[in-house]
């Protein structure tokens, strides 16, 4: 049962990735990665919320299962993320990498933290 | 080689050409009718995408269940997840652009959906923030840029061994080509 929630929410997560990705990447011509930072901030900050909800016993473990583990998780990526930066690294852009790689983990962070205490101060 | 293995809009190759060149004009299309326009046009794509993606969750998530932790302490099976999963992104990236023939569905499901759905950022984020909330940041620090570091350096040595393996093919496949063409 458990994994059946991880597999949904994976089928759900992988392509919202894609398609967010696209969407963004379309919108913009600089060289910095924002599909993938949007997906990976905004993916930290539903997590955090998850994980809060069912800190405080509002959110049943399933639901931590289908949308934190499976949903969440497909949605970001660190794989894409190394890549990308390795990448600018490699281009010779290291202003950017540097700002994806130190911008990436602390909005990460900021919003994942964020999320936990909004919704545990709400409960 | 492109910066970003998700197919993205211009500048794509094959794959994004049903994206504008222009990148003003997408913002004209309203999100919705775009939203649907590329769900149409690569909805076989999508499929192959949420196939990899349930695939590489649940290893993950296998991943954790054989190699829990509590949240005060490091989570080794988020890193290691998160390590191996940039190595072989890296290494996949080259094949796919430099050894294997173009295939529509090998970088969807390998890369954006198997790989991506694999690796996570947001557990790594909230892992953090679990050790920070443990009252242990020099730990967090520890995870936090521990991971940046190992995992950068993973993604390197897969494009590395990828071009290794790349030129090993090209050596053999042009020593062939001169046998066949000496016989």
């Amino acid at each position: 049962m458990t994994l059946l929630l991880v597999l949904a929410g994976g089928v759900i997560g992988a392509p919202l990735r894609y398609l967010t990705d696209l969407l963004v990447q379309s919108r913009h011509d600089s060289l910095f990665p924002w599909g993938t930072f949007i997906v990976n901030v905004a993916g930290s900050l539903v997590l955090g919320s998850v994980l809060g909800a069912a800190s405080t016993g509002a959110l049943p473990p399933a639901a931590v299962t289908f949308v934190g583990t499976g949903i969440c998780g497909a949605l970001t990526t660190f794989s894409t993320f190394g890549f990308e930066t390795v990448r600018l690294i490699e281009e010779g852009s290291i202003s950017t990498a540097t700002a994806n790689a130190v911008g990436s983990l602390a909005a990460g962070l900021a919003a994942g933290s964020l999320g936990w205490f909004l919704v545990t101060a709400l409960a | 080689m492109p910066t970003d293995p998700a197919p993205m809009g211009a500048g794509a190759g094959p794959a994004g050409a049903s994206m504008p060149v222009d990148p003003d004009a997408p913002s004209r299309v309203p999100l919705g009718r775009h939203v649907s326009s590329i769900v149409r046009e690569r909805w076989d794509i999508l499929a192959v995408i949420a196939a990899g993606g349930a695939l590489g969750s649940a290893a993950r998530y296998g991943a954790g269940v054989l190699w829990p932790h509590d949240p005060s302490e490091i989570a080794w099976s988020t890193l290691v997840v998160n390590v191996v999963g940039g190595f072989l992104l890296g290494l996949l990236m080259v094949f796919v652009n430099d050894v294997w023939p173009p295939h529509r569905y090998v970088r969807p499901f390998l890369g954006v959906g198997v790989l991506g759905g694999f690796t996570t950022f947001s557990t790594y984020m909230l892992d953090t923030h679990a050790l920070l909330a443990a009252g242990r940041p020099p730990v967090a620090l520890l995870y936090l840029l521990g991971t940046l570091v190992v995992g950068l350096v993973a993604v390197w040595l897969g494009i590395l061994v990828g071009r290794g393996a790349a030129a090993v093919s090209r050596t053999r496949r042009a020593r062939r080509d001169h046998r066949e063409g000496a016989s």
